[in-house]
């Protein structure tokens, strides 16, 4: 029985460090952190880091691949949109489709350089880190004095990608955000116990109705504070449906389908996967095409919130994406990880650099921090993966 | 007798929740080669990591004796300064690298800034000699073929001034006449007053070799066998390995209709696919019938596997040319794809390599090759998968708690029947079995043996790629022998002995030399 919490306490050692973080964070800030707009905050800031890493999890599945040319390609993508939107004035709904047929090109490309030429994958998106992060200055400065386009007089594509959904004025209660969370909660309380039931029935090994009841209880109240918090800062940002969306979506992909399986066994045995009569190189392919969708996704989000597209947009994203799936437990030599490790990876990574800012620490400082982390959870892995292999 | 070298007394090692070695009490004496054989997860392994360091002194119980004195070695290198070299059953070199620097990887020649490669280069030359390799030490390891590598394994511990050798499976990548050179340089070593202890599934090495013979059975040793003493033949190993006697190796297949022609194969010639000018199967002819067992017998390198993954839908190899025939049909198989949809399956030889998936469970390596049937328009059906699993666990009496066991958890034999389970799944007509038994016990053979049979009563066609002879034999009901990429005789079970299988081969070695 003990054994059985401790095993369960392991699983979810993440997730417990990120509660004492953020715990820790708001005795430090003396309560601040747990103010209604930083829950907004963790959300507005970090939602690239959610797609981009979603990506880039898909990536690292096929054997601890990485894109180092996502950050680099939202400067370019973002000085595209820009040129597009504010130069030319083009309407928002065929901007973003070009901007994402621009994203697809790219993503084929270093799909069949990778997939198809065998150029490693940390070799081809170096050159795209490079080039793309020159390109899009180059875009820039072309088009306008200051090196940076701004998107402020384009409310119509700013209302898709930033903002709130039925927003009101922050301490005022927000309905619509409320029974958002009231709804999520009942459905998720509602899938748990009839995958429970639906495994009892068939007569398959279940877990014990206390650990569902426990689950679902937890997860209700983080729904419902999060609900509450965000209700109380002026609604849902929009931003947060597009995430959801894009984490849903992939959970499915990585846990129910035949296309996520073969990212996992290639990671695992790429030739036993191939001589299994999976097309690999598709497969591949597709891993880094996926991202660029992703990319420009993302491109979206960050253009959006910043109202600008500038030279240094993008900075570093690739490596806060890895930083996310690594904390989040995804292997670094491919073949596991879940998208919800990710996501808690990247909120933990959130919660580290909000609480620093509000506890003002430098900035030089922070990175120290996020570094020292990011290794403490590689460490941390690989501890854990001795203690199983000695079994 | 000799006095004693080495004394292991009541060697307790424990993991979480399993003993892997329950009060052993081993010992060697000096000049002798003593094997030590057991089934797989036996311990064998285990208690020459015990021995070696590589479980340091302090995570087991017991005593270690060498020469006299109580060890308690924390690491390799502290075993390794007492002369105990342990040759490991994956061989550690780095194919990059020239013999010579392997040879002296990290005990390097030389003074503490600088590598002298003269010494380095003179010394490895020499310790080539010692084990009869004429090559260059500066030769790269990825330049020498594997019976080779496995010698400059040998030079590389004599170069640490070995005196008590450990060889864990040391021919079990070696064909049949490297084998018999490295355990002919074994009896010289032994002539020259070293030490050895080796670990061998092959029993007929043990008899050829072992002057005493130790068997282990699940963690305990369980006797010492004397070779000099009493007559040791293989069925006594068996018996002491296994626990009981097996009176027949191969179970006996009956009332099996051999049919039609299922597959039939014309003119197969297969290049490298590197060294394009290479033909590596050259013009080979051969079927096989609805309920037969077709054996392949062939040296490693002849061919087999080559042939084999390039039927698999051109797994393997360039510019194949030949025609293919599957169920009467001529068919074109592009990719591995279309290989299983024509209802062929290939089981490799190399399950850890190519084979399974290890970091994943076995429900998921069970249903890899044949996702659709497990599947809705590409959303898997959670249910199904898991029955299929437990299934195929059940009929191939695959030993595991759960079918949501990583594979990698698994034996060797249990893997294999993973692999089986795998392949039976795609529901093929035509199964090509590449070295079935490799690495695998006794027992486990024996339930092997027992699914083929029930695949050919079931009307499917087997391929046995194999190089143990006893097996083909045993087995097969037609052998097809291979050399160099060709086919060399065909023969009918009933008249195929050892003799003659061999006889063919060295013929067609003499006369094909002049190609």
């Amino acid at each position: 029985m003990a054994e059985k919490y401790v095993d369960a306490l392991k699983k979810n050692a993440m997730l417990i460090v990120l509660v004492l973080v953020y715990i820790f964070f708001t005795i430090m800030t003396k309560g601040q952190m747990f103010e209604a707009l930083q829950f907004n905050a963790l959300i507005t800031q970090n939602a690239y880091v959610f797609v981009l890493a979603t990506g880039m999890l898909m990536c690292m599945l096929t054997g601890g691949n990485i894109d180092l040319s996502c950050g680099a390609f939202v400067c370019f993508l973002g000085a595209v949109g820009g040129i597009l939107m504010t130069v030319k004035g083009m309407n928002a709904g065929l901007s973003i489709i070009i901007m994402l047929l621009v994203g697809i090109v790219y993503g084929c490309a270093l799909g069949f350089l990778i997939a198809y030429m065998n150029i490693p994958p940390w070799i081809a998106t170096l050159a795209g880190f490079l080039a793309f992060r020159g390109w899009g200055t180059a875009l820039l400065s072309a088009n306008s004095s200051t090196g940076s386009i701004s998107f402020a007089a384009r409310k119509d594509f700013l209302n898709i990608f930033s903002g709130k959904l039925f927003s009101s004025p922050v301490g005022e209660l927000n309905v619509v955000c409320l029974v958002a969370g009231i709804v999520a909660s009942v459905i998720v309380v509602v899938v748990n116990f009839l995958t429970r039931a639906n495994k009892v029935k068939k007569g398959y090994e279940a877990e014990s109705i206390v650990s569902v009841i426990a689950k679902s209880a937890l997860a209700v109240a983080a729904i419902l504070l999060f609900a509450y918090k965000l209700a109380m800062a002026g609604g849902i940002p929009t931003v947060l449906v597009w995430v959801i969306v894009v984490v849903l979506i992939y959970s499915f992909i990585t846990s129910k389908t035949t296309l996520g399986r073969y990212f996992y066994t290639i990671g695992g045995n790429a030739e036993a996967t191939r001589l299994s009569g999976v097309d690999t190189k598709k497969i591949m392919f597709f891993a880094y095409l996926n991202m660029a969708v992703l990319t420009a996704i993302t491109t979206y989000i960050v253009t959006a919130r910043f109202q600008a597209a500038n030279s240094t947009a993008g900075t570093n994203y690739e490596m806060d994406a890895i930083a996310a799936c690594v904390v989040g437990g995804v292997s670094a030599y491919g073949g596991s990880g879940k998208i919800f490790g990710m996501v808690v990876g990247a909120t933990l990574i959130g919660v580290i650099n909000l609480g620093m800012s509000l506890t003002g620490v430098d900035a030089n400082w922070q990175k120290i921090v996020k570094g020292f982390v990011l290794l403490a959870a590689v460490v941390f892995d690989i501890l854990a993966a001795k203690k199983n292999a000695t079994r | 007798m000799g006095k004693i070298l080495l004394e292991m007394k009541n060697i307790t090692k424990t993991f979480p929740g399993v003993k892997a070695l329950d009060d052993v009490n081993f010992k060697v004496e000096e000049g002798e080669i003593h094997a030590l054989v057991g089934e797989n997860g036996a311990g064998k392994s285990t208690l020459m990591n015990v021995l070696s360091g590589i479980y340091p002194f302090g995570t087991y119980d017991g005593e270690i004796i060498y020469e006299g004195e109580t060890c308690r070695f924390q690491t390799i290198r502290d075993s390794e300064s007492k002369g105990i070299v342990i040759i490991h059953q994956e061989l550690a070199l780095v194919p990059q690298m020239s013999i010579g620097e392997n040879m002296f990887l990290g005990n390097e020649r030389g003074n503490k800034n600088a590598i002298n490669w003269n010494e380095t280069y003179g010394e490895a030359d020499k310790y080539l000699r010692m084990v009869g390799l004429s090559e260059s030490s500066r030769v790269l390891i990825k330049d020498i073929g594997t019976g080779k590598q496995q010698l400059v394994e040998i030079a590389k511990a004599l170069a640490k001034n070995a005196k008590l050798l450990i060889l864990d499976e040391p021919t079990s990548s070696l064909n049949e006449t490297d084998s018999k050179a490295l355990l002919d340089l074994m009896l010289e070593f032994k002539k020259q007053g070293m030490t050895m202890i080796i670990i061998t599934h092959k029993l007929n090495e043990v008899v050829y070799v072992a002057d005493k013979i130790t068997v282990v059975r699940d963690g305990s040793t369980v006797e010492t066998m004397n070779c000099h003493e009493m007559e040791i033949d293989e069925d006594r190993i068996i018996k002491g390995m296994v626990g009981r006697e097996i009176t027949d190796r191969f179970p006996k297949r009956e009332n099996v209709n051999i049919g039609s022609i299922n597959m039939e194969v014309r003119d197969w010639t297969v290049h490298h696919p590197i060294y394009t000018e290479r033909k590596v199967v050259d013009n080979v002819n051969f079927n096989v019938r609805r309920g037969e067992v077709v054996g392949i017998y062939g040296l490693m390198g002849a061919g087999r596997t080559e042939l084999a993954m390039s039927i698999f839908g051109k797994s393997y190899g360039s510019s194949i040319m030949g025609i293919l025939y599957v169920g009467g049909k001529q068919v074109n198989l592009k990719n591995p794809r279309e290989a299983i949809d024509a209802k062929i399956a290939y089981v490799t030889e190399d399950r850890k390599g190519n084979g399974l998936v290890l970091s994943n469970p076995i429900r998921v390596n069970t249903s890899l090759a044949n996702m659709d049937g497990v599947s809705n328009k590409g959303i898997i059906d959670a249910d199904k998968e898991y029955q299929i699993a437990v299934e195929y666990k059940d009929k191939l009496h695959t030993k595991t708690p759960t079918v949501e066991q990583n594979v990698g958890n698994l034996s060797g034999g249990n893997q294999q029947k993973v692999l089986l389970a795998k392949w039976m799944f795609t529901d093929p007509d035509i199964l090509i079995l590449d070295e079935p038994t490799r690495g695998i016990d006794v027992g486990a053979k024996y339930e092997i043996y027992c699914i083929i049979n029930d695949l050919v009563k079931a009307g499917k066609s087997v391929v046995m790629i194999s190089s143990e002879l006893p097996e083909v034999i045993g087995m097969s009901d037609r052998i097809y022998i291979m050399n160099e990429g060709k086919f060399v005789g065909e023969m009918n079970a009933a008249e195929a002995t050892q003799e003659n299988i061999m006889a063919c081969i060295l013929q067609s070695t003499s006369t094909g030399g002049d190609e």
